[in-house]
């Protein structure tokens, strides 16, 4: 793949405007609408929001496989400037895999249950660099060497049923890492996880970024997972992003409503044994419906401090800090922070 | 799998049983006297006595259908009324026609319909979909002999492409053998194309839905392979079962087919026999069907730990 190497300044991943729509029987969903961010190279961006803002499509547009149609992706993602929406189908291919990969929410249902493990690992190895069988199989097992898979040769050869989740999930990164793609994107990898599981996935991959040298874009709807492992944070909210900051800030001093309910709701481990039990605070409502076009800003009949301009017209992006962003008229600018 | 492999086999013994004494029983009470066909039109009673107590029909029941048990477990399935031949020999002599065309039925069918549904799965919706959904209704509803008819008027007789009937024997070479089966195999293929289309497309449809599916996507593994290998492998246990199922479409299909394109097999042998009402005949091929039909299914459950490794025996 003769991708533009990257240039001094410019991201590895843009994604600019980005509108994933599904046309339904009942009307368009706007599933992802205007979105835009980046990803520098070796960064770990974290995408965080409810089930239904739209995160998870955003993460499968990036590597256009949404159906089409009844999807449409419009807009630009560029990988090292090159426009994805712009790619053939094979040149698509090319770039699945090898310069972008993915893992998945599901480890017990994401890999194939009749084909082994070595060959799922293998089979990326063949197509995008050419390798034979017997060294796709010799690679397979180094990598699952490399995810921490004990007895790799003789796993190489079982098959998904044998393996448990967190193996299983350990197998997807060791699929996605195969190729050293440039960017791995990891759509809820610990959700489906034991406590003790995730934490040990997580450490896989902070390690195996640092030693392939991979950006990662983390979807997830776990504000833990996100202070564990990430440096930038978008948050999504009904299918547009409403806040951007560096890790630091966005927990330090979140500017959006829905960002602070969200750092509000999360719970603090032992804040009952302390005394200083504080009652864990819930964003009232659901996710609008993304059918209906909201004329103001699309969390205002969830925000606490809504008033009629905001149910009027929709806020824009603003810069309220260097390097952080957020979507609200109210959200205070820097130096006039409030507790 | 040694040892399931020999339980499956002991255990066709008490199917076989139950086929034996149905098959015989059925011939009990059917109307029609052998003896009095035999004897003709102008014999008396006393004749067709004769012959009866000389073909043992009048020994009870129970004696006759122990004495026939007991011939079949010595390898012995008894003497045609008609020919006196023995009805192994019979059977020897027509199993090859009968055989050829049950083999190239089923090779046109699987190699046609599995490629057809996995094309209508991914397609689904489009045309080309509902051109093999079409086929598949037209296909199960028109008659054998009527489709063998067509085939035989427009390839044979009209453009005179394939032989309108007969068989050759393999051993007279290759294409001539094929050249006569073709026509039948597509008149007695079209139903079982039918069926393991559909079943093919209606699995296709269900496996394209999975995560694994999305995971291959998102390798970059490409749509050939996606749906040959990611996505068939996993619709094979259902495909593979329905074929099964199928070979009795198969054997009841290809007595009609013998009929229409005059092949000197079984199904003509069958057809015969039960108009004569000679019945070890009847009884021997009957049996003999069972058998393959029961062995058919142990080499398709045996197929299933092939494609899918989480069924062990």
């Amino acid at each position: 793949m003769a991708l533009p190497g990257p240039q001094d300044g410019q991201p590895l991943l843009s994604v600019e405007n980005l509108q994933t729509h599904f046309r339904t029987p009942d009307g368009v969903n706007r599933a992802v609408d205007g979105v835009s961010f980046h990803v520098n190279a070796g960064e770990t961006l974290a995408i965080v929001g409810e089930s239904g803002c739209g995160k998870s499509v955003t993460a499968m547009s990036i590597l256009r496989l949404i159906p089409e149609p009844p999807g449409k992706i419009a807009g630009a993602i560029r990988l090292n400037g090159k426009n994805l929406l712009e790619c053939s189908d094979r040149e698509m291919r090319q770039i699945r895999g090898n310069d972008i990969s993915m893992i998945f929410q599901e480890p017990m249902t994401s890999l194939n249950p009749v084909l082994t493990v070595g060959r799922q690992i293998g089979e990326t190895l063949r197509l995008h660099q050419g390798m034979s069988a017997k060294q796709a199989e010799d690679r397979a097992v180094e990598m699952l060497n490399l995810v921490g898979i004990p007895e790799a040769k003789r796993r190489v050869r079982e098959y998904p049923h044998q393996l448990s989740g967190g193996m299983r999930q350990r197998v997807m990164i060791a699929i996605a890492l195969a190729c050293n793609p440039k960017l791995l994107i990891a759509d809820e990898p610990t959700t489906a996880l034991d406590v003790t599981i995730q934490a040990q996935i997580l450490e896989l991959m902070r390690d195996l970024k640092h030693r392939v040298g991979a950006a990662i874009v983390l979807i997830t709807h776990d504000l833990g997972v996100v202070a564990e492992v990430a440096e930038r944070v978008v948050v999504m909210y009904a299918g547009k992003k409403v806040e951007e900051a560096a890790i630091g800030p966005l927990f330090r001093s979140p500017r959006h409503p829905y960002t602070q309910g969200l750092l509000g709701s999360m719970p603090k481990l032992g804040s009952s044994l302390t005394g200083h039990e504080t009652r864990l605070a819930e964003i009232p409502g659901l996710v609008p419906s993304l059918k209906a076009k909201i004329p103001g800003c699309v969390f205002a009949s969830r925000c606490p401090h809504a008033t009629d301009l905001c149910r009027a017209v929709a806020p824009a992006l603003e810069e309220k800090a260097p390097g952080h962003v957020a979507a609200c008229h109210y959200a205070p600018r820097e130096g006039a922070m409030a507790a | 799998m040694f040892a399931y492999v020999v339980r499956r086999v002991l255990a066709t013994i008490p199917v076989m049983a139950v086929v034996a004494l149905f098959v015989f029983s059925l011939l009990y009470i059917a109307p029609g006297d052998p003896a009095a066909v035999i004897a003709g039109d102008q014999a008396t009673p006393a004749d067709v006595e004769r012959i009866r107590a000389s073909l043992g029909l009048d020994r009870p029941y129970l004696v006759r259908f122990g004495a026939w048990v007991w011939d079949i477990l010595r390898g012995d399935l008894g003497t045609s009324i008609f020919t006196n031949l023995p009805v192994s020999t019979m059977i020897a002599q027509r199993i090859e026609p009968t055989l050829s065309l049950m083999i190239v039925t089923l090779l046109l069918a699987v190699s046609v319909a599995v490629p057809m549904g996995v094309v209508a799965a991914w397609k689904q919706g489009t045309l080309v979909d509902r051109a093999v959904m079409a086929f598949a209704v037209l296909g199960f509803s028109v008659p054998v002999f009527v489709v063998g008819y067509l085939l035989a008027y427009f390839f044979a007789l009209e453009w005179d492409l394939l032989p309108v009937q007969g068989y050759t024997p393999f051993s007279r070479g290759f294409w001539p053998w094929l050249e006569n089966l073709i026509l039948p195999a597509i008149a007695l293929g079209t139903v079982y194309i039918a069926l393991i289309a559909r079943i093919t497309r209606a699995t296709m449809l269900e496996v394209l839905q999975q995560d694994y599916i999305r995971t291959a996507k998102a390798k970059g593994v490409g749509q050939r392979a996606i749906l040959f290998l990611h996505a068939l492998k996993n619709a094979a246990v259902p495909i593979v079962t329905v074929i099964g199922i199928g070979i009795a479409l198969l054997i009841g299909g290809a007595v009609v087919t013998e009929s229409v394109f005059a092949i000197p097999g079984l199904g003509r042998l069958t057809v015969d026999a039960i108009l004569r009402r000679d019945y070890p005949v009847i009884q021997g091929v009957v049996l003999l069907f069972s058998f393959v039909y029961v062995l058919v299914n142990l080499a398709i459950d045996l197929l299933y730990t092939l494609f899918d490794p989480r069924i062990r025996y």
